[in-house]
C-alpha cells in the first residue's frame, strides 16, 4: 500500500475503533465463551467443568425443553402469519385514499409504542377472568369467555392477542412500502377492469414483496425470542407451564437454576432453528420476491 | 351504477378503518379510564368507561356514596337492640314485631326488634344498601353504623376522574422518583453514547475509502443475525467479573461501543451525501475528524434524530436488561420497578395498577406525538433499505 492508502486505513480504523472494541468485548469473546460454556457444567460461582456434549444430550430427554420449544413454535405458527396479513390489510386499507388518513394511522400505530410491560399490565387486566373487559364482550354474544390466564388452552392466545395488537411496527413499514407503488399501475389495471383483489395480487404484493420477506424474517426472529410478555404475565410458565417458552425456560436455566452451560446450549440450539427457519423461508420466497432494481 | 360502487368500496373501507381502530385503541382507553376509578367501580360488573360519583339524598342533601350490595326484596331494616345494630331480614322472618331465628339446636327464638325501614317486593326498582363515601375502608364498625337501604334509582351519576390515584400509585409502588432517575440516566447515557459512537463508526465505514473496510462492514452486518440470548450469558459473567451487577452501568456502558444495526442505518444516510463536499473540505485542509464534526454531523442530523429517538425508546422500555443486571430496589427502572409493584400488589389494586402503567407508557406516547414526522420515517427506513 502507498502512503496515502496506510494513511486512509489508519484513519478509518480509527473511526471504527468504538465498533471494533464492542465487536471484540461484547460480540466475539462472547459467541466464544458461549461455545465454550455450552460444553461445560458451569453455575458461575465455580469455574466451568468441560462435560461433552451432555448439555445437548440433556435437551432431547427434558419435557421441559420441548415444551418450551412447542409453545414457542406454536405462538409462532399462530401470531406471524396472522400479524402479516392484519397488518398488511390495515395498510392497504390505509393507503387508499381515505380522510385523517394520519389519524388513522396513529390509532393503529400507538399500541406498538406502549412499553411492553406496560401494555402486559393492560392485558391481565383486560382478560381477566371474572372483571376483564374482554369476557364483559363476549358476553354480548352469547359466549362465557375462558379463563384466559389460568385456563392451560387459552395462555397461548392470550399471548397472540397481545402480540396482534402490537402489529402497528409492521404495518407502518407496510405503508411505506406501498406509498412507493407507481400509480400508473393501479391506473392501467383499472382501465383493464381488474377488480381490487386482482390488483392486491397481482400488483400490491409482488411490489411490496421484498418488505413482506423482511417483516417475515423479523417477524421469525422476534417471535422465537419473545420473552418479556410471557414472563411478566405467567411468571413461571402459567398453569402447567402452558405459557413457558423458549426464552423464559432459557433465562430460568441462566439466571434461576445457575445452569449457565445448559443455557448456552439452548440459546446455540435457538440460533440453529431460526437459522434453519430463516433459511427456509428464503428459499420459499426467494422466486416471489420482486426488486425493482434488477 | 360504476359511481355507487365506488361510494361502496369506500363505505366498506371506512367501516372497516373504523371498526379496527375502536378495537386497537379501546386497550388504551380502558386502561386510563381504569387508572381514574376508585376500586369498587374497577370490579362493577356491568364496568362503566366513564368514572362516575354517586350521590344520595341524606338530611335533605345531595352526598357522595358508595353503593353496597342489592336488597333481596321484600325485606325489612330491623334495629336489633342485643347486638345494638340494624340488620336487613326478610320480611317473612319478622312475626308481631319480633324476629324468629333459630339458634343453634335448631329451635326457633323470638327476637324482639323494632322496625326501621319496610322494603317493598318489586322487580323493578331494586334497592341498594349505600355507604356514605367518606366512610372509612375496612372498619367494620363504622361501616355497621352508618349504612342505610334506598331504592337504586334515587342514587344519581356524576362524571368524577380519580386523579388522585396516580398520586396514591405512586406512594404505592415506594421507589417511583428513584425508578424514574435512573430510567432518565439510562435513556440519557445510551442515547448519548448510541449516538456519538454509531455516527463516528458509520463514518468509518461509509466515507473513508480504506483497505478491507466492504469485508469489515460483512462482518459487522453478520453480528446483527446473533441473538440476544447467545451473548446473554457470557456478557453476564462478564459484567460480574467487573463486580458490576446490581449497578447501571452493564446497562449502558455497551452503547458507547457502536451496535451493527445503527452503524448500518447511519452508514446508509451518509452515502447518499455527495462526495465533493467533504472532497472540498480535504482540498482545504480539513482533517478527517473535522469533516466528520462540522461537515457530515449537522447534514446527518434527521438521521442521528432517529437513532437516538429509537434508542431512547429502547432503554425506556427495556426489561430484560434491569431484570438481569438490577438487584436493588432502589436501582430498578421504570419497566422493571411496575412489574415488581405487579408482582406485589397485582390482583387487586387494578386502579392503580393502571395508573402507574399509564405513568410509564404515557411519556413514550406524548414523545412519538412530538416526533412523529421522524419517528414514522425511521421506521419505514429500516423497513425499505433493510
Amino acid at each position: 500500500m502507498t502512503r496515502r492508502e496506510w494513511k486512509d486505513f489508519w484513519t478509518g480504523i480509527a473511526f471504527i475503533s468504538p465498533w471494533i472494541v464492542g465487536f471484540v468485548v461484547l460480540v466475539l469473546y462472547p459467541v466464544g465463551a458461549s461455545i465454550y460454556y455450552s460444553f461445560c457444567d458451569y453455575d458461575v460461582l465455580s469455574r466451568p467443568v468441560w462435560i461433552g456434549t451432555l448439555n445437548y444430550q440433556d435437551m432431547f430427554t427434558d419435557a421441559v425443553f420441548w415444551k418450551s420449544l412447542k409453545n414457542t413454535l406454536y405462538f409462532a405458527a399462530v401470531s406471524l402469519p396472522l400479524g402479516l396479513v392484519l397488518a398488511l390489510l390495515v395498510a392497504v386499507l390505509l393507503n387508499q385514499e381515505v380522510k385523517f388518513r394520519s389519524g388513522f394511522r396513529t390509532i393503529y400505530f400507538l399500541p406498538s409504542l406502549v412499553p411492553v410491560v406496560a401494555s402486559a399490565m393492560i392485558w391481565l387486566w383486560i382478560l381477566n377472568g371474572k372483571f376483564g373487559l374482554l369476557n364483559y364482550g363476549l358476553s354480548f354474544l352469547g359466549i362465557e369467555g375462558p379463563n384466559w390466564l389460568s385456563d392451560e388452552n387459552w395462555t397461548k392466545p392470550s399471548i397472540i392477542l397481545m402480540a396482534l395488537w402490537g402489529v402497528g411496527g409492521a404495518m407502518v413499514i407496510y405503508l411505506a412500502a406501498l406509498q412507493d407503488v407507481p400509480r400508473e399501475l393501479y391506473e392501467s389495471a383499472d382501465i383493464d377492469g381488474a377488480s381490487a383483489w386482482t390488483k392486491l395480487r397481482h400488483i400490491t404484493i409482488p411490489m411490496i414483496s421484498p418488505v413482506i420477506y423482511f417483516n417475515l424474517i423479523m417477524g421469525i426472529i422476534g417471535s422465537l425470542q419473545v420473552f418479556a410478555q410471557p414472563f411478566i404475565m405467567f411468571g413461571g410458565g402459567g398453569t402447567n407451564r402452558s405459557a413457558l417458552f423458549y426464552a423464559v425456560y432459557l433465562y430460568q436455566n441462566a439466571f434461576d437454576y445457575n445452569q449457565m452451560g445448559y443455557a448456552c446450549a439452548m440459546a446455540w440450539v435457538l440460533f440453529l432453528i431460526i437459522l434453519v427457519l430463516t433459511w427456509l423461508a428464503t428459499k420459499s420466497t426467494r422466486k416471489h420476491i420482486y426488486y425493482a432494481g434488477e | 351504477m360504476i359511481q355507487f360502487k365506488q361510494f361502496l368500496n369506500k363505505l366498506i373501507i371506512y367501516i372497516l378503518l373504523l371498526a379496527g381502530s375502536v378495537v386497537f385503541i379501546i386497550p388504551l382507553v380502558w386502561m386510563i379510564s381504569t387508572a381514574l376509578k376508585p376500586i369498587e367501580q374497577t370490579m362493577a360488573m356491568p364496568p362503566s368507561w366513564i368514572p362516575y360519583q354517586l350521590y344520595a339524598e341524606i338530611d335533605g342533601q345531595q352526598q357522595k356514596v358508595k353503593q353496597g350490595e342489592l336488597v333481596e326484596q321484600p325485606a325489612l331494616v330491623v334495629y336489633d337492640e342485643s347486638l345494638g345494630k340494624d340488620l336487613i331480614v326478610a320480611q317473612k322472618n319478622v312475626v308481631d314485631g319480633a324476629l324468629q331465628r333459630r339458634n343453634v339446636d335448631g329451635d326457633i327464638i323470638e327476637i324482639p326488634v323494632e322496625i326501621r325501614a319496610e322494603i317493598p317486593a318489586s322487580l323493578e326498582h331494586p334497592w341498594v344498601k349505600v355507604i356514605p363515601a367518606n366512610t372509612p375502608e375496612g372498619t367494620s364498625d363504622a361501616y355497621d353504623e352508618t349504612w342505610f337501604v334506598q331504592p337504586l334509582e334515587g342514587l344519581t351519576k356524576k362524571v368524577d376522574f380519580r386523579w388522585g390515584n396516580f398520586g396514591k400509585a405512586i406512594k404505592a409502588m415506594k421507589y417511583f422518583p428513584m425508578y424514574l432517575k435512573n430510567t432518565l440516566i439510562l435513556c440519557f447515557l445510551t442515547v448519548l453514547g448510541t449516538v456519538s459512537s454509531s455516527a463516528i463508526a458509520a463514518y468509518g465505514f461509509s466515507r473513508i475509502p480504506w483497505r478491507g473496510r466492504n469485508k469489515m462492514f460483512l462482518v459487522a452486518l453478520a453480528t446483527m443475525m446473533i441473538p440476544f440470548p447467545v451473548v446473554m450469558v457470557p456478557v453476564y459473567c462478564l459484567f460480574r467479573w467487573l463486580g458490576w451487577i446490581g449497578t447501571l452501568r452493564p446497562l449502558w456502558v455497551g452503547s458507547f461501543f457502536a451496535g451493527a444495526f445503527n452503524v448500518f442505518l447511519l452508514r446508509q444516510f451518509f452515502m447518499t451525501i455527495p462526495k465533493d463536499l467533504s472532497d472540498a473540505a480535504r482540498i482545504d485542509g480539513c482533517n478527517e475528524f473535522r469533516i466528520f464534526w462540522q461537515i457530515m454531523l449537522p447534514l446527518c442530523r434527521p438521521a442521528l434524530m432517529v437513532v437516538g429517538l429509537f434508542q431512547f425508546m429502547a432503554t425506556w422500555n427495556d426489561f430484560l436488561g434491569p431484570l438481569i443486571y438490577l438487584t436493588d430496589q432502589k436501582d430498578f427502572t421504570l419497566a422493571l420497578g411496575l412489574q415488581f409493584f405487579q408482582s406485589q400488589h397485582g390482583g387487586t389494586e387494578w386502579h392503580y395498577l393502571m395508573a402507574a402503567s399509564t405513568l410509564v407508557g404515557v411519556p413514550i406516547i406524548i414523545l412519538f406525538f412530538f416526533t412523529q414526522k421522524s419517528f414514522i420515517e425511521g421506521i419505514s427506513m429500516t423497513g425499505i433499505k433493510g
